[in-house]
């Protein structure tokens, strides 16, 4: 697997060949707090390049979890939407959200590394 | 006025806390350890709530007072014993809830626990009622700190003997720290617990005793997940002017005395609803699955026909769940009957469930 790329909306993706592994950062659940319900979308799905892709609910508030990149989903997460506090523990390991065949590879360009993700979670902290 | 801080906003801020604004008042919404270990420590030990922002408001009178506040509060306040307390209203002129509150019985008077956001526009209506031989105050220079769970009992008695005596809905004042304070066995989270009202000189020095005894801070976040689960309504949520005591389910909570006899405002709405019933009613709901329906969620009949909203809805930590309340239609208010949920855009099942969600273990 490459190495992960972030997303200013603090998502991250991983990508196999053409298949890309999207998730939520530990930046993002800690934002959030205790995670209660969690939405994935079904295989056969088309996504645009930050459009909403699936739901994330902690005890506080819902949020939508969009995706850094264009592409078809072939697999949501059933086990986190079965147990969602799971993502707490391992947002960025087994707790992945979704998995696309991606479109185009140059849209993980205007992704970040993990250095810089890590610069731009302290300059805006919230 | 400028954003407000209780007496103990450095110490939460020393525990970690994440603060929000709420009713103008800087306050923390959770601790460092999150909203449901905070829900289940306090069900499951006990942890300690600053609820210092609601408002004390001393009254004090002859038996006229008990009179003025009958006509906006629908208890017997006339049969009220010194030291015991009764969850009541403020009524407006349509039997509208202006706010939910606690009063007690003191030696002189009355002493009544307001909500913060309503406390001021309170005031202002209660004394359009009162004489000129009635005191009022609304001490800001004590704090409320709320301690609940089933341990509360036995670590509070440690330091102020006496506590365990005390029976649900009663209080008592007690010293402490070569000061006296009052504390109510009473709460808002569907446990066994206390309130004690404490100078905000000593308040410090109370809070350093139940953490050094294993008492957890919980923040506003859990605070509103274990008064939901307990099917306790939120002012400005579940209650607001519109709504009466009727239509909110809360008709357990006027006198049977004052149901009979009236004098209060509303009272000619009230009594009519309570005769016929009301169109729409306070009804708690259970949505299918893990989703959770929040406050405004629309909610439909089997028919697909429109019967009412959420006022509140959150996952329950303790019944694993997510739960709910809102108003519905009276003819869908039957526990067991099926609703749709639109969340989202989408439709997801649910239906109407007893109240409360969580059974409580108060001490009678």
């Amino acid at each position: 697997m490459s190495e992960k790329k972030f997303s200013k909306k603090h998502e991250w993706v991983s990508l196999e060949g053409d298949i890309a592994t999207i998730g939520i950062t530990k930046h993002a659940t800690e934002m959030l707090g205790d995670i209660v319900f969690v939405e994935v979308p079904d295989a056969g799905k088309s996504i645009e390049k930050e459009g909403q892709a699936a739901v994330v609910e902690s005890t506080k508030a819902a949020s939508d979890v969009y995706s850094p990149i264009s592409g078809e989903v072939t697999e949501g997460n059933k086990a986190i939407a079965d147990d969602p506090s799971s993502v707490n523990a391992d947002p960025e390991g087994a707790s992945w959200f979704f998995k696309l065949k991606i479109k185009d590879k140059g849209e993980l360009d205007s992704l970040m590394s993990k250095d810089e993700y890590d610069k731009f979670c302290k300059e805006n902290p919230s | 006025m400028g954003v407000q801080k209780t007496a103990l906003y450095d110490l939460h801020k020393s525990l970690g806390a994440k603060f929000v604004p709420f009713a103008g008042y800087e306050m923390p919404i959770q601790y460092k350890d999150g909203i449901v270990k905070e829900h289940i420590s306090t069900r499951t030990h006990a942890g300690f709530f600053d609820v210092s922002h609601m408002g004390q408001f001393f009254l004090e009178g002859d038996e006229t007072l008990v009179e003025a506040l009958e006509k906006i509060i629908p208890s017997d306040l006339k049969s009220l014993k010194v030291n015991h307390s009764k969850y009541s209203f403020l009524l407006n002129d349509n039997g509208g809830i202006i706010d939910d509150l606690i009063i007690t019985k003191t030696n002189k008077g009355f002493c009544i626990i307001l909500n913060a956001a309503c406390k001021e526009n309170d005031i202002k209506h209660i004394s359009q009622f009162l004489g000129q031989n009635h005191k009022y105050l609304l001490n800001n220079d004590l704090s409320l700190i709320a301690l609940q769970g089933p341990k509360s009992v036995e670590i509070l008695e440690k330091l102020i003997p006496g506590v365990s005596e005390l029976k649900f809905m009663t209080g008592n004042n007690f010293s402490y720290d070569s000061e006296s304070l009052y504390v109510t066995r009473s709460g808002y989270t569907g446990e066994d617990g206390f309130e004690i009202s404490i100078s905000n000189k000593k308040v410090n020095n109370l809070i350093d005793f139940l953490i050094k005894n294993g008492v957890k801070p919980i923040g506003l976040g859990a605070r509103d997940t274990l008064r939901l689960e307990a099917g306790l309504c939120l002012y400005g949520h579940d209650l607001n002017e519109k709504i009466n005591p009727v239509e909110a389910n809360l008709k357990w909570a006027i006198a049977k005395k004052r149901k009979e006899s009236g004098g209060f405002n509303g009272w000619g709405k009230i009594k009519n609803l309570l005769t016929n019933g009301s169109e729409k009613i306070r009804v708690g709901i259970k949505p299918e699955g893990k989703v959770i329906a929040r406050e405004n969620t629309k909610i439909f009949s089997s028919n697909s026909e429109e019967i009412g909203f959420v006022t509140s809805g959150t996952f329950g930590p303790s019944v694993n769940a997510p739960v709910a309340m809102g108003y519905i239609k009276s003819q869908f208010s039957e526990i067991g009957t099926l609703i749709k949920l639109e969340i989202r855009g989408k439709m997801y099942g649910g239906k109407i469930s007893e109240l409360p969600f969580y059974k409580k273990s108060y001490v009678k």
